[in-house]
């Protein structure tokens, strides 16, 4: 038994060599499987011609979107951002549902902290190999800088990958605890949040009564943020700060209800078989 | 039914037959209506090997699943190696490992990459060394960079037995090790097993419904039967005591209600 404990590192706390087994589970996954990796370029890429083309000729036609200096792929790309970081934690959390390999990862010393924190990691992996692509497409064929937008660039991600893990967080512990028949929640939860977070328009278009619910979405905030830098060459500051506090208080909300969603699959035994 | 009450009155650390590896006292789990596991007691030294006997929905799984953490227990405590779970499930969960067919592992990763993973899990020192050291005694060199998906049955328990022996448990959970494994292979795991207790000095606690298995392996024997322990002793003392020379007809008598003289 001596032997055996010295073989044996303890570890207390976050420990990073866990969340790297993780990580290194996934890129494994990722590498092994050519239509995965397929299928994380295809839709950026079909996205980004089709709003790109529709983009050029609205510009054609219309004064206004000729000014506005592509914010309609700009809204674009940065809903990608979005979908794409959630889908890319969710799907890495699906993987082990689908492998029936979550009892194995909640029976091992890896924590829950870590395995989101490797997912968040894996979603950021998944989505530069989606949207690096999807950017230079718009670069060369759309002769849309994205990278251009500088500074704020790092604001407007930031804000968008904070309410995509959220998101991503609670809808896994949904799955957790209902099992993969609530598989369906993880692909259309985002397209929910479409129309409020008025990726396309501006909020000003909603009815008052829905404004008010816009304006408590993270990314409401981002893509008002987007057009005002795009069309009024203005950086709003204050959107990106409220931005920021509401992700804060969505995170911890969604962290918190996955704990209690996993003590709940605990409580009614579907961490064992992880099925329908 | 045996009355297992005075086992857990015994010091949390040590007993007649040494510390304790796991210690369950009043456990209790209801699914809705369903007592799974009704009020049940028990005590397992360390170094021992444990059978859990019982038929389908007897509440073997139930009742490992609540040991390893899995599953939260209506009432009732588990301590394993000391430490109270699941609060304290950090503390030894490095220590123990399990194999059981309501897991598996990611179809399409090699065995050698699965078995890294958890390696890396388990912080296992010279990781590489000890995979081939596992590879060698499970016989897995062959098929060791082949997807786990590409496996015969027989070679995925394996595998799963080398995730299982990964981090050189103190505690290893086992349930059904030996199903689907034609008799040779599952003599084979037997023997494995046999040798890794001896040579680690470790405990096994194993539900299995191949009562040759557990006669082989077994030093005690805790029959379950509708979530309650039916019987709980050494082999042999059982067979006595039922007054039948094998465990597979002990098994038949508690499943079927027939309960020989001197039996409990």
């Amino acid at each position: 038994m001596n032997k055996v404990a010295s073989e044996i590192v303890t570890h207390r706390g976050i420990s990073s060599h866990r969340i790297q087994a993780m990580v290194l589970r996934y890129w494994y996954l990722l590498m092994s499987s050519w239509p995965r990796l397929l299928e994380l370029i295809y839709w950026p890429v079909l996205q980004i011609i089709t709003w790109g083309f529709l983009q050029n000729y609205i510009s054609q036609t219309s004064g206004f979107f000729a000014r506005a200096g592509g914010s309609l792929i700009g809204a674009v790309i940065l809903w990608d951002i979005l979908f794409r970081g959630q889908l890319g934690f969710s799907i890495s959390f699906l993987e082990e549902m689908w492998a029936r390999n979550i009892g194995n990862l909640m029976m091992s010393p890896l924590k829950p902290i870590e395995f989101l924190i490797s997912l968040m990691v894996m979603s950021l992996i998944r989505l530069a190999i989606g949207v690096i692509p999807m950017t230079l497409l718009a670069l060369f064929f759309f002769d849309f800088n994205f990278f251009a937008i500088g500074l704020p660039l790092i604001a407007f991600f930031c804000n968008l990958i904070f309410t995509s893990w959220s998101l991503g967080i609670f809808v896994s512990g949904l799955v957790l605890r209902n099992g993969l028949g609530a598989e369906s929640i993880v692909w259309t939860m985002m397209f929910g949040l479409m129309p409020l977070a008025c990726v396309y328009y501006p909020v000003a278009v909603l009815p008052a009564w829905l404004q008010w619910i816009a304006w408590m979405l993270p990314p409401t905030y981002v893509f008002e943020g987007m057009r005002a830098l795009l069309i009024d060459h203005t950086f709003r500051s204050d959107l990106m700060v409220w931005s920021l506090g509401i992700n804060a208080v969505l995170f911890i909300a969604s962290f918190a209800t996955f704990l209690a969603l996993l003590r709940s699959a605990k409580r009614v035994g579907s961490l064992l078989g992880g099925g329908e | 039914m045996v009355d297992s009450e005075a086992v857990p009155a015994q010091s949390p650390a040590a007993g007649p037959q040494g510390p304790a590896a796991i210690e369950v006292a009043h456990l209790i789990k209801l699914y809705k209506t369903t007592r799974a596991v009704d009020d049940i007691s028990f005590r397992i030294a360390r170094g021992s090997v444990t059978g859990l006997l019982g038929g389908n929905g007897a509440g073997k799984t139930t009742t490992i699943a609540m040991i390893m953490g899995l599953v939260l227990p209506t009432s009732g405590h588990v301590q394993v190696l000391g430490h109270a779970m699941p609060e304290q499930s950090a503390e030894v969960l490095g220590r123990m490992n399990f194999e059981s067919p309501y897991v598996d592992m990611p179809t399409r990763l090699t065995v050698r990459q699965n078995l890294t993973i958890f390696g890396r899990l388990y912080a296992v020192r010279n990781l590489a060394e000890r995979i081939e050291q596992l590879a060698s005694d499970l016989d897995l060199k062959d098929f060791l960079d082949r997807a786990n998906g590409k496996l015969s049955a027989g070679q995925k328990t394996r595998v799963a037995l080398a995730k299982a022996l990964i981090n050189r448990p103190e505690l290893l959970l086992l349930d059904e090790p030996t199903a689907s494994l034609d008799p040779d292979t599952a003599d084979w795991v037997r023997q494995h097993l046999q040798d890794y207790r001896r040579t680690h000095d470790a405990t096994i606690l194993l539900a299995s419904h191949n009562m040759l298995e557990v006669e082989r392996l077994c030093d005690r024997v805790i029959i379950m039967k509708r979530g309650r322990i039916e019987d709980d002793d050494s082999p042999d003392q059982i067979m006595a005591r039922y007054n039948r020379t094998t465990l597979e007809d002990v098994f038949l008598d508690v499943a079927r209600g027939r309960v020989a003289e001197g039996a409990p």
